[in-house]
């Protein structure tokens, strides 16, 4: 008898579309959230396989801490408007200068803490009842336990201690009124698997993961990029470094790699050899040990 | 680069009662297959270090939640993953606690396979039983007892053996198509990514060549044409302007265009006009692919409808049987209306019927105690507002199962499998 087997990229890929093609039937409202990094890339373009041949049926959200690479922006704006989805932008900024947010000071101020609060403005003011990211169980101890459908409360928290049973691929998006999602189509894929379906796939990314010539300096052991928003101290020389970055957040707090990974084979081969995690270039996962629950509670993603 | 588009995908759950080294065992597997990242490693080492243990504890690398951390326990699923040049694996890591069936079965519910942990100083014991049982009822195709701690029992292969014969005993009755026994320790490393040089006398392979080699192209159902339909995509351009394509994951079989098919409820049939991606029209696609298909007739169809082969057809019920699993503090009422999904389908039930609780310690039927509480499993029968169209779990993980809904809190009550 002929066997049926999928490798384990379509079946990843199969079971993500079926998430999100889930999403667009339970809720009434969804959102992707797009930050312009390569697993929210992936993730919208799972979404544009799903329903191919229409268009994508959802708005596309990029919540802005006004620090990104230029490059990424770029990219953003690019990717979306040959998807031909709407975007959204929830500000940050905006947050600050409302008084929503207070910004940190410092030499290690990031506004990744007050992401949260645009994102939760964002999901209200739209009245999104399902917020669709890129998140995967692999990246962080915290996540690991995290569902496909995150039950959210109508102030956007997350229990750990409560959190909907999830069994085979019945998933289950009933909520009260005001309650909404997070869904996670990509929580079963690795580092290396969202490298290898990119490259399976040939999926455009941003320049920033591939290698390339930077001014940077040396804190606390990580490469970081010397733009304009990060408060040097005198000690922290600028120099041209050959990076790369494993993932893209806000310019304050992420990372870079020393690499000379300026294709998809060689940044494979960098992936299989590393031995960090990817979120070890994160700086704001590293306050304390538990650092990531602490935010996803107060609702961050 | 085509190495690794070969890889499969084997989804896995751990089971074992508490302190039977199940924390160790998947430590030792990510640590021996080289998964661990430096940064994961030092962390932990700097855990072992502030609570004065001697070893760096392998067992820290899957401990996830904070509360958890505190009490030093495992208390929800948590989910591992780790590669080797031939496959990848998903592990669904489930706690070994008396209360938490609830947590094994969500884990088990998707997985290819089971490990299920035996101390090798204590034997087969109660939960055992319960993991075991579990097991069977998921339906999970393949099931492994790692015999642990060989290193406290001096490797000893008559102790081995007569765990494998009293376990061989009671699973016989069970159903569970393959079943395999490993000496292992977790701490030491025998057998678990490495061949053991204490036990010559075993003549099989380690843990991890196992999970590497085992055959599962035949855990999903290639023979029943199941087609839930999940999304109808209308993309309303003037290319595709009377494009209509029922998008969904396949539950079952192998369809094909020229298939001749009929939509369930309403019976009518078509003929399989293509087959869709992103990537093109296909000429064939199976379970579990999620495709878009197209039919030659216009035909009302809506998420929920199931398309099926005219000559294999699901049964078509609203009076159905199931195994329970209970998930809630709120017992199951008798009577209670809920809400049901199944496949893509939405509708409500009444639990007409208790038939029997099932004492998963022994797997005799409790006919006089019909409460069925958290963690419970047992026999009902439901009355659904609109007929679903089901196969035996047994035969089919996808339209076999369903989940109960409480109506007033939306949250997931019971996990379903159909008789
Ligand atoms: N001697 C020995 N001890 C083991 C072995 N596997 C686990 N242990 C110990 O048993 C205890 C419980 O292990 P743990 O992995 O936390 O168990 P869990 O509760 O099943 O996750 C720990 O002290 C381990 O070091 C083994 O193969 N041999």
């Amino acid at each position: 008898m002929k066997s049926y087997n999928l490798n384990h990229l379509k079946e990843l890929e199969s079971e993500a579309m079926f998430v999100v093609r889930e999403v667009a039937a339970q809720f009434e409202n969804p959102v992707l959230l797009f930050s312009g990094g390569k697993d929210s890339i992936v993730c919208a373009h799972i979404a544009r396989k799903a329903f191919y041949p229409a268009k994508v049926p959802f708005p596309l959200m990029h919540v802005d801490t006004g620090h990104n690479f230029p490059e990424t922006m770029e990219f953003r704006d690019k990717y979306v408007k040959e998807l031909g989805a709407n975007l959204i932008v929830a500000s940050v900024q905006n947050c600050i200068d409302n008084g929503l947010a207070v910004e940190e000071k410092g030499f290690n101020a990031s506004r990744n803490g007050i992401q949260t609060v645009a994102l939760l403005k964002g999901i209200e003011e739209n009245k999104f009842d399902a917020a669709m990211g890129g998140a995967r169980r692999d990246e962080e101890k915290a996540r690991a336990k995290e569902r496909f459908f995150s039950h959210r409360d109508e102030f956007g928290q997350w229990d750990p201690k409560n959190q909907r049973a999830e069994l085979w691929n019945t998933f289950n998006g009933m909520k009260n009124f005001g309650e909404n999602f997070r869904v996670f189509p990509i929580s079963n894929w690795t580092e290396m698997d969202v490298w290898q379906y990119i490259l399976a796939e040939e999926i455009e990314l941003p320049s920033l993961y591939f290698s390339h010539q930077r001014d940077c300096f040396m804190r606390d052991g990580v490469v970081m990029y010397a733009s304009d928003v990060i408060e040097r101290r005198s000690e922290e020389k600028v120099e041209k470094m050959t990076v790369r970055f494993r993932t893209i957040g806000d310019m304050t707090c992420t990372g870079a790699v020393f690499s000379d990974a300026d294709n998809l084979e060689k940044i494979i081969e960098e992936v299989a050899s590393t031995r960090t995690t990817e979120r070890g270039t994160r700086s704001d996962d590293k306050r304390s040990e538990a650092a990531m629950e602490d935010r996803k509670k107060q609702g961050y993603f | 680069m085509s190495d690794y588009l070969d890889m499969e995908l084997l989804r896995f759950s751990t089971a074992g009662s508490v302190d039977d080294g199940k924390s160790t065992l998947i430590g030792r597997m990510l640590y021996d297959s080289k998964s661990i990242f430096e940064d994961q490693y030092e962390a932990i080492e700097a855990s072992s270090k502030k609570k004065g243990e001697e070893h760096v504890n392998l067992a820290l690398l899957t401990d996830g939640l904070r509360s958890e951390r505190e009490q030093g326990i495992t208390i929800d699923v948590a989910y591992r993953y780790f590669a080797t040049p031939k496959r990848k694996f998903i592990i669904a890591d489930t706690p070994g606690h008396i209360q938490y069936t609830r947590n094994m079965v969500t884990g088990s519910s998707t997985s290819n396979l089971s490990i299920i942990l035996i101390d090798a100083r204590k034997g087969i014991i109660e939960q055992t039983y319960r993991h075991t049982f579990i097991a069977s009822l998921l339906g999970i195709p393949h099931v492994v007892f790692c015999v642990n701690k060989m290193d406290l029992v001096d490797y000893s292969e008559e102790t081995f053996h007569k765990i494998k014969r009293e376990t061989e005993a009671f699973v016989s009755k069970l159903g569970i198509k393959d079943i395999t026994f490993i000496p292992i320790s977790a701490l030491k490393g025998d057998n678990v990514v490495n061949k053991s040089e204490k036990m010559d006398w075993y003549q099989g392979g380690t843990l991890l060549y196992f999970l590497e080699n085992v055959h599962i192209g035949s855990d999903y159902n290639h023979i029943d044409c199941r087609f839930p339909v999940q999304y109808v995509i209308r993309p309303q351009s003037d290319e595709f302007h009377d494009y209509r394509g029922y998008a969904g994951r396949i539950a079952g079989g192998v369809f094909k265009p020229g298939d001749k098919v009929i939509a369930l409820p309403s019976g009518f049939s078509s003929t399989i006009k293509s087959i869709d991606t992103f990537n093109g029209s296909i000429d064939e696609a199976f379970a579990p692919m999620s495709v878009t298909l197209t039919l030659e007739d216009e035909i009302d169809i809506s998420r929920g409808d199931m398309i099926v082969r005219d000559n294999n057809r699901p049964d078509v019920a609203q009076d159905i049987d199931i195994m329970v699993c209970w998930l809630s503090e709120k017992p199951l009422q008798l009577n209670g209306k809920y809400a049901v999904k199944h496949t893509s389908a939405d509708v409500r039930c009444v639990v007409k019927e208790i038939k029997y609780k099932v004492d998963i310690n022994t797997l005799h039927r409790m006919e006089d105690d019909r409460e069925i509480k958290m963690n419970d499993i047992g026999r009902i029968s439901i009355r659904t507002t609109k007929p679903l169209f089901i196969d035996e779990y047994k035969r089919n993980r996808n339209t076999g199962s369903l989940i109960l809904i409480d109506e007033a809190t939306n949250d997931t009550v019971g996990a379903g499998m159909i008789l």
